[in-house]
C-alpha cells in the first residue's frame, strides 16, 4: 500500500536538517507493533502460568529463582571483564564510552520490565486474578529500578561528552516522564486499601502510562535531539558489540530473577490481605490459589 | 452488569484513550512546534522572532573557524547547516569551555541568544555524539583532539575567572 506509505511520510516527515534521521511511521510499523503487542500479552499470560505450574507442582521455585540470578551474575562478572578491559575504547570518546555496556542494557530491560506491566494490566482486565495483578507490581518495581539506574548513568556519560548533566531533550522528557509515571503508578497502588479496587485501577493506570513506552523509543526518530538514534550492528564494531550483548543478556536473567521473586512477595501480600479470620464462615472466604 | 463486563468495557475505553495519545504524539506533528534546536539556516530565517530570546541552535562545526580568545577566556567558531563550504552558518561566540570531543567538523548544539549583528552568544556548548562505535585505528589521535582547541588554556581557572 504505497499510498498509505506516502501518507504516513507526510504526516510526519519533522525537521529539515535532521531529515536522514528522521524516520516517520510507516503501516508496516504499525501493523508489526500491534501483531508484537499482542504476541507479547500472550507471552506474558503463558509466562504467568509456567511460574504457577513451577510453584505449584514442582519444587524447583527456589532453583530455578536461584540458577537465573546465578547465572546473571556470572554474567555480569564476564560483562564487566569484557567491557572494562578486553574492548578497545571508542575511538571518538575514548574510555568514558564503556558506560555504554550498563546504560543501554539497563534501559532495554527497564523497558521490557514495563511492557510487562503493561500486559499484566490488560490480562488483569480481561480476566481478574492475583497473579496477573502481583506480577504488575513486580514488573513496575523492577522497572523502575533499572530505568533510574540506567537515567543515571546516561547523566554520568553526558557530561563528558555533551557537555550537561542533564538538557531538555525529547527522548530525555520521555524517560523521566517514563520514571515519574511509573513512581506514580507505585504510589497509586499504595494509596489504595481495598485490593479489588487496587487491582483495577493500578490496571487502568498502568495502560495509561505505558503510552509514554514507545515514545521512549521513539523520541530519538520523530523528534530532533541530541541523543542518539538506536545503533544497529552496523554502527558498532564487533569488539564493542560483544560486551554489549553479554551485558543485556546478565541484565535479561537479573530482571527474570527479579521479577520472579518479587512476584511471590506480591502475591503473598495479595493472600493475607484478601484472606479473612478463622471465625467466620468458609463460604465468605475469597477463593486464593498460589 | 458483571464485573467482567464491566472491567472488559473499562479495558476498551482505556485501550482507546491510549492509542488515541500515542496516535496524537505520533502523527499529531509536534516536531514542527517544538524543535530542540533549529538548524543556522532555520535560525536565519526567523528573522527578528529569533533575535533575543534564549534560543537552540545545532550543526556542525565549520573547520578552519574555531579560535580559542586565551585573554578573554572566549571561544569562537560558526556553526553550518552541512559539511558544503557554501552552506549557511552562523558565528558563535561562547563563554562556555566545550566538552573535550569539541572539534572541526563534529555536531554541536549551542544554548544562548541570536543578536542583530549575526552573532549567536552561547552560554552552552553540547557536543552530539553519532550512534557509531568504533575502535581506534592505527593513528587515531581524536582523543586528544580537544586539547589542541584549548592550548595553553587551564580549564579550572578559566572557569573561576568567569
Amino acid at each position: 500500500m504505497p499510498g498509505m506509505q506516502t501518507l504516513a511520510r507526510v504526516l510526519l516527515a519533522a525537521g529539515p536538517a535532521d531529515a536522514e534521521h528522521i524516520q516517520p511511521v510507516t503501516t508496516g510499523m504499525i501493523v508489526k507493533y500491534a501483531v508484537t503487542t499482542v504476541v507479547g500479552i500472550a507471552l506474558v499470560w503463558g509466562v504467568i502460568r509456567l511460574f504457577g505450574w513451577i510453584e505449584e507442582k514442582t519444587r524447583a521455585s527456589f532453583g530455578v529463582r536461584a540458577g537465573l540470578i546465578g547465572i546473571g551474575v556470572i554474567l555480569t562478572a564476564v560483562g564487566a571483564y569484557l567491557g572494562l578491559f578486553w574492548a578497545p575504547p571508542d575511538r571518538m570518546m575514548g574510555d568514558v564510552q564503556r558506560i555504554m555496556y550498563c546504560h543501554v542494557p539497563l534501559l532495554w530491560n527497564a523497558l521490557i520490565a514495563l511492557c510487562i506491566n503493561f500486559a499484566c494490566s490488560v490480562l488483569y482486565l480481561i480476566k481478574p486474578s492475583w497473579k496477573t495483578d502481583s506480577l504488575a507490581e513486580a514488573a513496575a518495581e523492577t522497572g523502575v529500578v533499572m530505568g533510574a539506574n540506567g537515567v543515571l548513568l546516561g547523566a554520568i556519560w553526558a557530561k563528558p561528552t555533551w557537555g550537561v548533566w542533564w538538557t531538555w531533550d525529547p527522548r530525555l522528557i520521555a524517560a523521566a516522564i517514563m520514571l515519574i509515571a511509573y513512581a506514580g503508578y507505585l504510589a497509586l497502588r499504595r494509596f489504595i486499601e481495598d485490593p479489588d479496587r487496587r487491582a483495577l485501577w493500578s490496571s487502568v493506570v498502568g495502560i495509561l502510562v505505558a503510552v509514554d513506552l514507545p515514545v521512549v523509543w521513539f523520541a530519538v526518530r520523530w523528534f530532533r535531539s541530541i541523543h542518539q538514534f538506536q545503533s544497529s550492528p552496523s554502527t558498532v564494531d564487533p569488539a564493542l558489540r560483544v560486551p554489549l550483548r553479554v551485558m543485556a543478556f546478565a541484565f535479561l536473567f537479573l530482571l527474570m530473577g527479579f521479577l520472579w521473586q518479587r512476584y511471590r512477595i506480591a502475591l503473598a501480600h495479595r493472600k493475607d490481605e484478601v484472606a479473612l479470620p478463622d471465625a467466620l464462615p468458609t463460604t465468605a472466604r475469597r477463593e486464593v490459589t498460589p | 452488569m458483571t464485573s467482567q463486563a464491566r472491567n472488559i468495557l473499562i479495558l476498551a475505553g482505556t485501550l482507546c484513550v491510549a492509542s488515541a495519545a500515542l496516535a496524537f504524539i505520533a502523527f499529531g506533528k509536534l516536531g514542527d512546534n517544538l524543535v530542540y534546536y533549529w538548524s543556522p539556516a532555520e535560525l536565519l530565517a526567523q528573522g527578528d522572532k529569533a533575535i533575543g530570546p534564549t534560543i537552540r541552535m545545532g550543526g556542525l562545526v565549520k573547520a578552519g573557524t574555531v579560535h580559542w580568545d586565551e585573554q578573554h577566556t572566549r571561544l569562537s567558531f560558526e556553526v553550518a547547516e552541512d559539511t558544503s563550504p557554501t552552506a549557511p552558518s552562523v558565528k558563535v561566540v561562547s563563554t562556555d569551555l566545550p566538552p573535550q570531543m569539541f572539534r572541526e567538523g563534529i555536531g554541536v548544539v549551542v544554548e544562548g541568544t541570536f543578536a542583530a549583528n549575526g552573532v549567536f552568544t552561547s552560554t552552552r556548548v553540547m557536543v552530539n555524539h553519532s550512534n557509531e562505535y568504533r575502535a581506534p585505528k592505527p593513528g587515531d589521535h581524536h582523543k586528544d583532539d580537544w586539547k589542541k582547541t584549548l592550548e595553553g588554556a587551564e580549564p579550572t581557572a578559566a572557569r573561576e575567572q568567569r
